[in-house]
């Protein structure tokens, strides 16, 4: 299932204002990366560029390539919707549908897909639920709303809703800023879980958490207010954050800027 | 992993492939004129209608069409999401053409009367067979009635709304908000019909020797009753604007709420409340039916509104749209060009205005 | 506070120049007529002496202008029912029922059947037009425009809102009624065998030029609140479906819409409001006939609020005794609907406030 993602001279721009500067990296399949940094260093641009969420914004525009296996998404031939179904998004606070149901929030990208049978959504809710660690939590009220549960619960549950299309890479945009510590070692849990199946991206401001879960880790920086941002440094998460080769990362992880 | 068990029961449907066609814009203006061309053929051929029909016809097989094709090329989603944008596109369309018409009829029919004797005289001994005429007295009509009802709302509603805001807790306040909201809804001849009965029936024959009596004042409480609602809900969102460390400030200083009110949290707030007062006029202004039931329109001018049947700017025109002269068609298109230039210069002024206005934004 | 002149002292005039402390720039804009006594009644809880504070004097203004709203409406519907019994005493007929209008005659005989039914088809007709292009434009405004498309063409929308109705009324006649007139013939030639449709003319002055007419009107009412429903989707909702693989119709389909569903509900209710109270449009462009037909496109139609205006000049005491019943039925429904929609929007605000 999990794809490989390489992305090259990656630049993304808001108007004329451009956010980062020709990034290249490539992700593993099956591998849970971190991309940390201070605020406003384009991190969270970045990670809309795989997905293309980035050119939602009006006057949003890109530049460089990105691949998925070998295809170019920004190709002008490719589907957007295909592209992000085939990467899901986890986002920063959680957004289930609040018009909807528990369960009609799990099954609501699979509805999109045409997929209409009524035992293939409920099975395929019980198994995203379960893969997302709330099934035990909320089975017994599936037709209750979303939005009633708490917010840790609440991105479980934006988290099953983004597994149950089966996408082969999931970004996540902070998804513990807006979470008390107990729910966010359940995310954290879930993400080792989900490793087996799914390439994770992961944007943290938590140092702790990004030397937690990941296998890489990505430190992105800007010079100053109104520079764009740029990968630092890119290496295995280890190494990151013992020994790292840039004196502006060793800086940034010991607490010293940023 | 169950995975499996999914795969097999045929839910995955991620494509590897994330390419697609695209509906190139040549076969989507083929799939147009070819719609055109048919809906034409089958129009004109059969003579069941005009170029309308035609248009219309032609719309609905381009959309038919498209979906179709759009369906074959891109997918079924994809298709769909390029009619309801088609769609959407000309409801648009649609409603641009009366209002474009509404503009055009406007300044073509309004502009023949247009000159000083329509502003300077009013309709008094005009005969049918006289081509003059014009609006004075009723232009009088709709300043004085306008503006006494904006005197008497404005406070009111200004007040209303520091009720809502400053002071009002609990059921009676949200009972107060939600029927100021409803109170938006009540019709204009529902304004009139209550002003009939209670100013013109019951009160004013205690100053007219026992007579019932038509008059400006009665039209301006009509339009009080209309614009009050207005006033209360735009002042009200405007106070609520206001920051609270402002008025928490003014506390701290030991100044009183009611002076904390009028010195600084008014005073904050002005910008916004003159743009919905603005707005409040532009709608009174406009107002014809409770002028028709209670200042009765007349022919003379009439500066008094206190005594005596005036006219305003809407009663003329519609009086004038029912008049058989042929003179009159003229007179009244001119008036509403009238009206509307006032109308519109206030509300754009308003919206100006409330651009403008640092707090909303 | 006592250095405050009094309020009875201070509402003779209004004139700033009475508390001259209070001249400064910041207070003369707005304070002198705000607690200047408000010339309609609402004074009765005021302190009539200078030991009692300013601040209850102040407050217990606001609170009798706040009060002033309920009175009002206590008022109207007091003032209608005074003013409508004598003449529904004097009815010969059932009023309900009965579909003619002789209310001026020794035996006043008149009911509001035709009048209440020309009212109820003519707005449904004007909300079956204008709602789904509402809903388009208000589509089109909140998530498809460019800005700069969006923000011109929604200030002309809100513009329309603002042109009086006499003006559409007199459109509608003059220039309108000629396009519809062909309209009618040629749906009545290929049409007659659909009642509404049918009829051997003349056609012009209709049930569906008034309709037609009111739908511009309701149009923009509809169009402004949709759009702002609309517009409040929480973006990260939007982002959530589009993140899923929504196209952007599915976006709107699945987040949008059920979003704004009870926002829209409230504002199709509004317009039918505004739809069921227009008087002076539908007073010039419709047929003005006493009869209940569903035929829309012959000359005909009538409504509640157009007779009142039409018929009032002729009328007598009765006649303007039935006319105030008739105008009290308008307002009894009016209000309903009016509060039915803003109950639905007050729930959803809560609704909203309690999700944040």
């Amino acid at each position: 299932m999990a794809k490989r993602i390489e992305a090259s001279n990656v630049s993304s721009y808001y108007g004329s204002f451009k956010a980062i500067d020709s990034i290249s990296m490539t992700v593993e399949p099956k591998t849970i990366t971190a991309l940390i940094g201070p605020s406003g260093c384009g991190k969270s641009t970045f990670l809309r560029s795989i997905n293309r969420m980035h050119e939602v914004l009006p006057n949003a525009r890109i530049e460089g390539s990105l691949t998925i296996d070998d295809q170019n998404i920004y190709d002008p031939d490719v589907d957007v919707t295909a592209v992000r179904r085939l990467i899901g998004m986890v986002f920063q606070r959680p957004n289930p549908f609040p018009t909807m149901s528990i369960y009609e929030n799990v099954v609501a990208g699979l509805k999109l897909n045409g997929v209409k049978k009524k035992s293939l959504l409920d099975d395929a809710a019980e198994q995203s639920l379960k893969a997302a660690n709330l099934w035990n939590e909320v089975k017994d009220r599936l037709s209750r709303p979303g939005a009633g549960l708490s917010g840790g619960q609440q991105q479980r549950l934006c988290i099953a809703r983004t597994i149950a299309v089966e996408p082969q890479v999931v970004l996540m945009d902070e998804p513990c800023s807006a979470l008390d510590p107990i729910s966010t070692l359940a995310i954290e849990d879930l993400m080792f879980k989900l490793k087996d199946r799914f390439t994770i991206i992961i944007v943290t401001h938590n140092m702790q958490q990004a030397a937690r879960v990941s296998d890489k880790t990505g430190f992105f920086s800007i010079d100053k207010t109104g520079d764009p941002g740029r990968l630092i440094e890119y290496d295995d998460t280890q190494k990151i954050f013992s020994n790292p080769t840039e004196k502006k990362t060793e800086d940034y992880i010991t607490g010293r800027f940023g | 992993m169950s995975l499996l068990e999914r795969e097999s029961a045929g839910v995955v449907m991620t494509p590897d492939n994330i390419r697609s066609k695209r509906l190139s814009v040549v076969v989507n203006f083929g799939i147009a004129v070819a719609a055109l061309l048919l809906s034409a053929a089958i129009v004109l051929g059969t003579g069941i209608g005009n170029w309308v029909l035609v248009v219309v016809l032609g719309l609905a097989f381009y959309l038919l069409g498209l979906l179709f094709v759009a369906s074959r090329v891109e997918g079924r989603r994809a298709g769909r999401d390029r009619m309801w944008k088609t769609l959407i596109y000309s409801a648009c369309v649609l409603a641009i053409l009366p209002l474009a018409s509404v503009v055009w009829t406007l300044i073509s029919k309004g502009y023949s009367r247009l000159d000083g004797n329509f502003f300077g005289s009013s309709m008094n001994n005009i005969g049918a067979r006289d081509p003059d005429g014009g609006a004075y007295h009723a232009i009088i009509g709709t300043l004085e009635q306008v503006g006494i009802a904006t005197l008497i709302a404005v406070p009111l509603g200004v007040l209303g709304a520091i009720y809502l805001v400053e002071y009002g807790r609990g059921k009676f306040a949200t009972t107060v908000r939600f029927f100021v909201d409803v109170m938006t809804g009540i019709p204009s001849i529902v304004a009139g019909l209550f002003v009939l009965s209670f100013w013109v029936l019951i009160v004013s024959p205690w100053f007219n020797n026992g007579q019932p009596r038509f008059s400006g004042f009665a039209a301006s409480l009509a339009l009080t009753v209309l614009m009050l609602p207005t006033i209360v809900r735009s002042t009200e969102e405007m106070l609520r604007l206001v920051p609270g460390p402002l008025r928490e400030g003014a506390y701290a200083l030991g100044v009183p709420q009611w002076k904390t009110i009028l010195r600084v949290v008014l005073p904050t707030a002005l910008p916004g409340i003159v743009t919905g007062v603005m707005l409040a006029v532009a709608r009174a202004a406009g107002e014809t039916a409770p002028v028709l039931l209670v200042a009765g329109g007349a022919a003379a001018i009439n500066f008094d509104p206190f005594a005596g049947n005036q006219s305003s700017l809407a009663l003329f025109v519609y009086q004038q749209a029912g008049d058989a002269s042929r003179y009159a068609p003229a007179r009244a298109w001119t008036a509403a060009l009238t009206l509307v230039a006032i109308v519109l210069i206030l509300t754009v002024a308003a919206k100006l205005l409330a651009r403008r206005n640092s707090l909303s934004k | 506070m006592g250095d405050y002149p009094s309020r009875s002292e201070n509402a003779v005039t209004g004139d700033p120049g009475v508390a001259p402390r209070h001249t400064r720039a910041a207070g003369t804009g707005v304070s002198p007529s705000s607690y200047d006594e408000p010339p309609i009644g609402g004074g009765g809880a005021l302190p009539r002496k200078k030991s009692f504070s300013m601040e209850s004097g102040f407050r217990g203004l606001s609170v009798a202008a706040g009060a002033m709203v309920l009175v009002i409406i206590v008022a109207i519907a007091v003032f209608l029912i005074s003013k409508a019994i004598p003449a529904l005493g004097a009815n010969t007929e059932n009023f309900l029922t009965y579909t003619r209008w002789f209310p001026n005659e020794s035996n006043p005989a008149f009911g509001i059947a035709a009048l209440a039914f020309g009212t109820v088809l003519t707005s449904i007709i004007a909300l079956i037009v204008a709602v789904p292009i509402s809903l388009g434009i208000a589509l089109f405004l909140s998530h498809y425009a460019p800005k700069s498309l969006a923000t011109p063409l929604g200030f002309t929308i809100d513009l329309l809102a603002a042109v009086p109705s006499v003006v559409f009324g007199l459109w509608g006649r003059d220039v309108f009624q000629q396009p519809v007139n062909d309209f009618s013939v040629w749906l009545n030639k290929y049409f007659s065998w659909i009642p509404i449709f049918g009829g051997e003319g003349p056609f012009g002055q209709s049930i569906m030029l008034g309709g037609l007419v009111l739908a511009i009107m309701v149009l923009p009412i509809v169009t402004s609140l949709s759009r702002e429903v609309f517009q409040q989707t929480p973006g990260m909702n939007e982002e959530a479906a589009l993140a899923l693989g929504a196209t952007r119709w599915e976006m709107i389909r699945i987040a949008v819409i059920p979003y704004g569903r009870p926002g829209v509900i409230a504002a199709v209710m509004l317009g039918l409001g505004r739809a069921l109270g227009e008087t002076i449009a539908l007073a010039l462009t419709l047929g003005l006939v006493f009869n209940i037909s569903f035929n829309i496109i012959e000359i005909g139609g009538n409504s509640v609020a157009a007779n009142i205006a039409t018929t009032f000049g002729e009328a007598n005491e009765t006649g303007r005794g039935a006319l105030i019943a008739s105008g009290l039925v308008l307002f009894a429904i009016t209000l309903v609907v009016n509060m039915a929609a803003r109950a639905i929007i007050y729930r959803r605000r809560e609704f909203r406030d309690s999700a944040a």
